[in-house]
């Protein structure tokens, strides 16, 4: 069947089976490489997207549910330069292997813009879907918070 | 005696303008813009196939048959393989392995059978259709009961098996290997001995949990010639045995190219060679066409290395001053079914068991066992953090029981530079009491805190760790160099970045010898055809040893520069030096020559020809103090490893009395790193390592069922530590006690931050409630119901 999504501001219209998943789609026929297949359940959050501005797992939702949506992945805010969110996680050395980050900055970026004031444990909170093996968190949540204090993502 | 050491690293404190400096990573911008790419990402157009692969239920069994007809006339598939394809053993450092099942199965999740389709989804659909008929058989599930001498066999053939010569397998057994080390009296020092301990802790089983699924993509050419594209930390190690095990097939290390772009974590589950040699050969059966191997997180959990679990019967002797005379070490290590990888985990943690003190009677036996559990492997710590978590519970016990403070008991007996090591050779320069003593001011040891909370306590710990690189004597890295037009710099290593930043410090090391910045220097992540040799990146060996290289490197440029100008304007070489990206000379302060000016394109001279060209140079780096021969009964008169990396870790946390939660208000670890190249790098290994090792004690908890089958292989029921899972605080300490051939005087870090993290969570639990908790995980429920049992 046709679906039609936007994905960081370009209109495709995909040719999909019902059970393919949006984050096969977005990475096999879209070419957007940077959610990650890390679980496959919606445990890790390394696919997680932004849909109409909102994070969610793109492991978890049918290609055919993100029909006349608008999708957001890490591509699509890098277009014009870094966030100042970005330059903060860049110049703190906030990332090690990178797997966990594309989803990690969407989940951050996302919290900044409801909360441009978070305390430590918003930040862990809006972390918590994201699950990252290498930096015991402390770097990331450091940087998040020292880009709230900078101004606006 | 000390250990002379072949190449004097230089180092000059004062001078050092890169070395030293928290630079931004040079990967930094690829990872958070998503444009890094991993194995996974990389196209490879409309030619893909898939692989399934067809697993046992059975932890032990012999295969009957196997009817794949069904299967190869499924919709899609291109080739149904199974292991009468591939009659080929394989392995690390002992060949135990095959690419599939031969006549038995010897853990439930064994590879018998693999599916190439057309679709993801049609190489599973026609997987299910594989008729696998099993004599099942009784598994053996815990180490003690492998090595029982009526225990049966699960591998009758063991006596045939190659493997290196420090490796001691007996025949007609469960033991792969014997690590045994004799050193004085211990039984006499045990009866003249103050006060003696003697207890078993158990340690289980533990995943990596790399974020990234292993995933490999294989290709065999028209031409015969077989890519692998590999999330792998060793891709040397792979083309090699790739090249050995599929010799019968005509390979020879020419015609195999591994390609690794960044990984997404690996924590040594993707180090050696694990499900990627199915991909490698299972790409020989359908010319032309890339296959990929992706596993799922379950195949995650049980089908790549684990980390082995350890029975340790531990007796110490000391003493009324505190001074420890005996250490006797038993290891029963649960090594799973193949131990073609693991069994150099054994080896590792039976040279150092005594942990880091001065101990002159040791008897340490590692027993590295046979079992039908999945294949153990290396895991960041490699058999240190298994031991640790015994060894360092056990010196809290010894300590309270002869009235000494456990801070001091540990100052006492540190082990310091020039002590003599349990197989003879002697320890390296090493900051260990300055780690303890700067980690017990860090967490105000000896002050007693109390709760505001009625219902929760406070208690403190600290735990000591040290470790050595587990490799064999000869293991060896290279680099190449070479600059560009504009005077920038590429540099090709195959050490793998992980995440631990190993490109950015092998840059820091090169812009700091050639004084050209880390902005303008590049280097690749490996692939075998181009790159020059590195051995794995494992063992925390790859700053200290590819280091040494890119620095050789580096130098050599740096002479070959010299000389040009030396030809050109007759300076000599020893009068000239870098500065910011020119040439200078000490006796003519008017001199400058930019290298951009002729590292490429050389120097005229007056007579108007051209001196110089391209500056390219290479280094290699391999220990060659070491070796690895010593008596299988005694473990004396080799020098098997290059030197330990020492430090401490201590915590102060609050526990509810009742239900056993724990906070981790403050953690505190202080490693020496000899010289920390960047110290943002050093302290991200800290503070990760060390919560990674919380998790092991705290949450992490690998449960299997009577018939070996792991029952939680996910991220719901095998919890690892979220955001919110971490201490309120992490005070990371760099001590920098320089190791004398280290580039700059660095050593490793990486895996040692993890090691002490088990037992100083024990010591505190029992500084809070007066709990000793004996195995691990030390989770809730345990602190709660041996609480509880301690009341009534």
């Amino acid at each position: 069947m046709e679906v039609e999504i936007k994905v960081n501001g370009e209109d495709w219209a995909l040719s999909v089976a019902p059970a393919d998943v949006l984050l096969d789609v977005l990475r096999e026929q879209v070419g957007t490489k940077s959610p990650k297949i890390g679980c496959e359940r919606g445990d890790c959050g390394s696919c997680t997207i932004l849909m109409d501005g909102r994070t969610v797992r793109s492991c978890l939702v049918l290609a055919v549910e993100a029909e006349r949506h608008e999708i957001t992945t890490v591509e699509g805010i890098s277009f014009e330069g870094l966030s100042p969110l970005q330059d903060v996680f860049l110049s703190s050395n906030a990332f090690q292997c990178g797997f966990c980050a594309p989803g990690i900055v969407l989940s951050a970026t996302e919290l900044l813009e409801q909360n441009p004031d978070p305390s430590r444990h918003d930040v862990q909170e809006a972390l918590a879907g994201n699950l990252c093996r290498c930096t015991g968190y402390e770097p990331i949540i450091e940087a998040v918070l020292e880009a709230a204090k900078g101004g606006s993502a | 005696m000390t250990t002379t050491y072949p190449f004097d690293a230089e180092s000059k404190d004062d001078e050092l303008k890169s070395v030293g400096t928290p630079a931004v990573r040079i990967d930094g911008l690829e990872k958070i813009s998503g444009a890094a790419e991993f194995v996974d990402d990389i196209d490879f157009g409309p030619g893909l196939l898939h692989a399934a692969i067809v697993e046992s239920p059975h932890a032990f069994a012999r295969i009957l048959s196997i009817d794949t007809t069904a299967a190869e006339q499924a919709k899609g598939v291109v080739k149904v393989v199974t292991g009468k394809d591939f009659p080929y053993k394989f392995g690390m450092y002992m060949e135990d392995r095959y690419i599939f099942a031969q006549d038995h199965v010897r853990f439930a999740g064994e590879q018998v059978a693999g599916v190439i389709a057309r679709s993801h989804r049609e190489a599973v659909q026609a997987a299910a259709l594989i008729e696998v008929d099993y004599e099942v058989l009784e598994p053996l599930l815990d180490p003690k009961e492998a090595f029982a001498e009526e225990a049966d066999l699960i591998h009758p053939d063991l006596g045939d098996y190659t493997h290196v010569p420090w490796f001691f397998p007996k025949a007609d057994t469960n033991i792969a290997h014997w690590r045994k080390i004799r050193k004085g009296d211990t039984e006499k020092a045990f009866a003249e001995a103050d006060f003696v301990l003697e207890d078993t802790y158990r340690v289980p089983r533990y995943a990596h949990c790399a974020i990234e699924p292993h995933v490999t993509v294989s290709k065999l050419d028209h031409a015969d010639r077989l890519t692998v594209w590999t999330a792998s930390q060793s891709p040397h190690t792979q083309r090699h045995l790739f090249a050995e095990a599929l010799a019968p097939l005509g390979f020879t290390h020419k015609d195999v190219r591994v390609i690794t772009p960044y990984i997404g974590g690996g924590f040594g589950g993707k180090a050696g060679v694990s499900m990627e040699i199915m991909g490698a050969a299972m790409a020989t059966l359908v010319k032309g066409r890339p296959v990929k191997v992706r596993w799922t997180r379950e195949q995650e959990f049980y089908n790549t290395y684990q980390r082995q679990g350890v029975i340790a019967e531990l007796k110490v002797g000391v003493m009324n001053d505190g001074t420890i005379t005996a250490v006797q070490h038993r290891l029963y290590w649960d090594a799973g079914a193949y131990v073609e990888y693991g069994a150099n985990v054994v080896n590792a943690a039976g040279l150092s068991a005594t942990g880091p003190y001065r101990v002159p009677n040791i008897t340490n036996d590692s027993l590295c066992m046979y079992t039908n559990l999945p294949p153990g492997g290396p895991y960041r710590g490699f058999g240190y953090s298994e031991f640790h978590f015994g060894l360092e519970s056990h010196m809290d016990r010894i300590a309270e029981a002869i009235g000494m403070d456990a801070v001091e008991f540990r100052r006492k007996n540190a082990i310091v530079e020039g002590d003599e090591l349990s197989y003879g050779a002697h320890m390296n320069p090493s900051g260990l009491i300055e780690a303890i003593d700067k980690t017990a001011a860090a967490i105000d040891w000896g002050v007693e805190e109390t709760s505001d909370n009625p219902d929760t306590v406070i208690g403190k710990g600290m735990a000591l760790f040290w470790k050595a690189p587990a490799m064999p004597p000869n293991a060896s890295s290279a680099s190449f160099l070479k600059f560009n037009e504009d005077g920038s710099i590429n540099i090709t290593v195959s050490g793998m970045e992980l995440g631990q930043g190993y490109l950015t410090v092998m840059a820091q090391i090169a812009s700091e010898v050639l004084t050209v910045p880390v902005d303008k220097i590049r280097v690749e992540t490996p692939d075998t055809d181009r790159n020059p040799y590195e051995w794995q990146t494992v063992a925390s060996h790859v700053t200290w040893s590819s280091g040494l290289a890119v620095q050789k490197a580096a130098i050599e440029a740096r002479e070959k520069i010299f000389d040009v100008i030396h030809q050109v304007y007759g300076y000599e070489d020893d009068s000239l030096y870098l500065e910011n990206e020119t040439v200078r000379c000490k006796t003519d302060p008017e001199f400058v020559k930019p290298l951009r000016e002729f590292v490429i394109d050389g120097i005229q001279t007056e007579e108007g020809t051209w001196r110089g060209g391209p500056i390219i140079a290479s280094g290699k780096f391999m220990p060659e103090f070491t070796n690895a021969n010593s008596d299988p009964e005694t473990g004396q008169g080799g020098h098997p490893n290059v030197h330990y990396t020492v430090g401490a870790t201590g915590v102060v946390l609050e526990i509810d009395k009742d239900t056993g939660r724990v906070w981790v208000r403050k953690a505190a670890l202080a490693v020496d790193a000899g010289r920390a190249i960047n110290p943002d790098l050093v302290k991200g290994q800290i503070v990760g390592g060390l919560v990674q090792g919380l998790a092991t004690v705290l949450y992490e908890d690998m449960r299997f069922d009577e018939g070996g089958k792991m029952m939680n292989p996910n991220f719901t029921d095998y919890k690892i530590p979220t955001a919110f899972d971490i201490p309120d605080e992490i005070i990371p300490i760099i001590v920098e006690v320089p190791q004398p051939d280290g580039p700059f005087g660095a050593r490793g870090v990486g895996e040692h931050t993890m090691i002490a993290a088990a037992p100083v969570i024990a010591n505190a639990v029992y500084n809070a409630l007066g709990t000793r908790i004996k195995s691990m995980p030390v989770t809730q429920e345990k602190i709660a119901m041996a609480f509880r049992e301690q009341q009534t």
